[in-house]
């Protein structure tokens, strides 16, 4: 069983699409989950549907969105304070540096990150990067194992199928109430994928098909190798 | 944010001529345009808290979507696309154009103070 797991995205929601059935999982097993999360969402564009938020009210409706859905999956809510959209300007080794002194101090068993270079947003491979070098910065006898995931649509075809697959389909409707809680975001995406279908049963299939699992490539000295 | 009204927005552009103002201008198709649609670009350009004055400012309407223009000392800022407005409380005047799904394509703002970051 794992100790202590802490996920680390930039984004409010990113835990919600990306692992909430996977951070379910681990919190009924009773193993405390951190999510570090990086910005607020800042730059989003989606203000609702309708729109309900503007440019300069979107972060504090996006954490209070996201203080709800850390709710939700019963997990604990540590934010980076980096902004939307400039990680990758950013010193990666100084973001590194910070978020390791946070995982000595967690001393977490498993951390979730983005598959660096495979997660298609500009911020999520600058934090899944940081995130690498942090834990490959920890002392060998204290690092914890890495998850990371790739969402881009070639992602199979460039680095073969992912060797951790969690079938969530146990914890499916709790990571659909997550997902919900971050309303200015999912709204227009959700009305998307479910526009085709007439019967609120034929809509929850496709969102089941699509969110049934939830799948991480267990990072390793060759994914290391083949980044740099 | 309400629809535009171009006498009035004309109004408060007029209020911050001849002063020191924060600008925030921004445009974008969001960072998942090309992974939704592989034919897309992503293209986007975001500046915020520019520090400028404007000797004349101007709204110009076209149905529902407008252009806003700022002239400076040594240059221009104009802002196309716009379709929303909102002054907030703190005398910061925010302009954005959305498209049909209520999502921001460009924004213009103004400020007498600087905005968060
Ligand atoms: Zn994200």
């Amino acid at each position: 069983m794992e100790k202590h797991v802490v996920v680390i995205y930039p984004h409010p929601d990113d835990e919600s699409f990306g692992a909430a059935g996977t951070i379910s999982k681990f919190r009924e097993q009773g193993v405390p989950v951190t999510y570090l999360c990086g910005t607020l969402g800042e730059m989003g564009r989606n203000m609702g549907s309708p729109p309900f938020a503007n440019r300069e009210t979107l972060p504090e409706i996006r954490k209070q969105e996201l203080e709800a859905a850390c709710q939700v999956l019963d997990m604990d809510l540590k934010l980076l304070g980096l902004r939307d959209k400039t990680i990758e300007y950013e010193d990666r080794k100084e973001i590194a540096v910070k978020l390791k002194a946070i995982l000595e101090d967690i001393e977490p068993s498993l951390v979730i990150t983005h598959y660096p270079g495979h997660a298609v947003h500009p911020d999520h491979n600058a934090l899944g990067a940081a995130a690498v070098l942090a834990v490959e910065m920890m002392a060998a006898d204290k690092r914890p194992v890495l998850w990371t995931q790739a969402i881009t649509n070639t992602f199979v075809q460039d680095l073969g199928e992912p060797d951790v697959v969690q079938d969530i389909t146990a914890y499916f409707d709790r990571k659909i109430e997550a997902i919900f809680c971050h309303r200015s975001q999912a709204g227009g995406m959700i009305s998307k994928w479910t526009e085709n279908e007439t019967d609120e049963e034929a809509a929850k299939a496709l969102m089941r098909e699509r969110f049934g699992t939830e799948r991480f490539f267990t990072w390793t000295a060759d994914r290391a190798a083949a980044v740099e | 944010m309400k629809p535009i009204e171009i006498s009035t927005v004309q109004e408060k552009l007029d209020s911050f001529l001849h002063q020191e103002v924060y600008i925030h201008l921004e445009t974008t198709n969001g960072a998942y345009a090309s992974h939704l649609n592989e034919k897309a670009y992503n293209v986007g350009a975001y500046a915020r808290n520019i520090k400028v004055q404007f000797s004349q400012a101007k709204i110009v309407g076209d149905k529902q979507v407008h252009r806003v223009g700022l002239k400076l000392d040594m240059g221009w800022i104009y802002a196309e696309g716009l379709t929303h407005w909102e002054m907030l409380e703190d005398g910061k005047l925010l302009m954005a154009g959305h498209d049909r799904e209520g999502r921001l394509m460009v924004a213009l703002q103004i400020s007498e103070t600087p905005f968060n970051y």
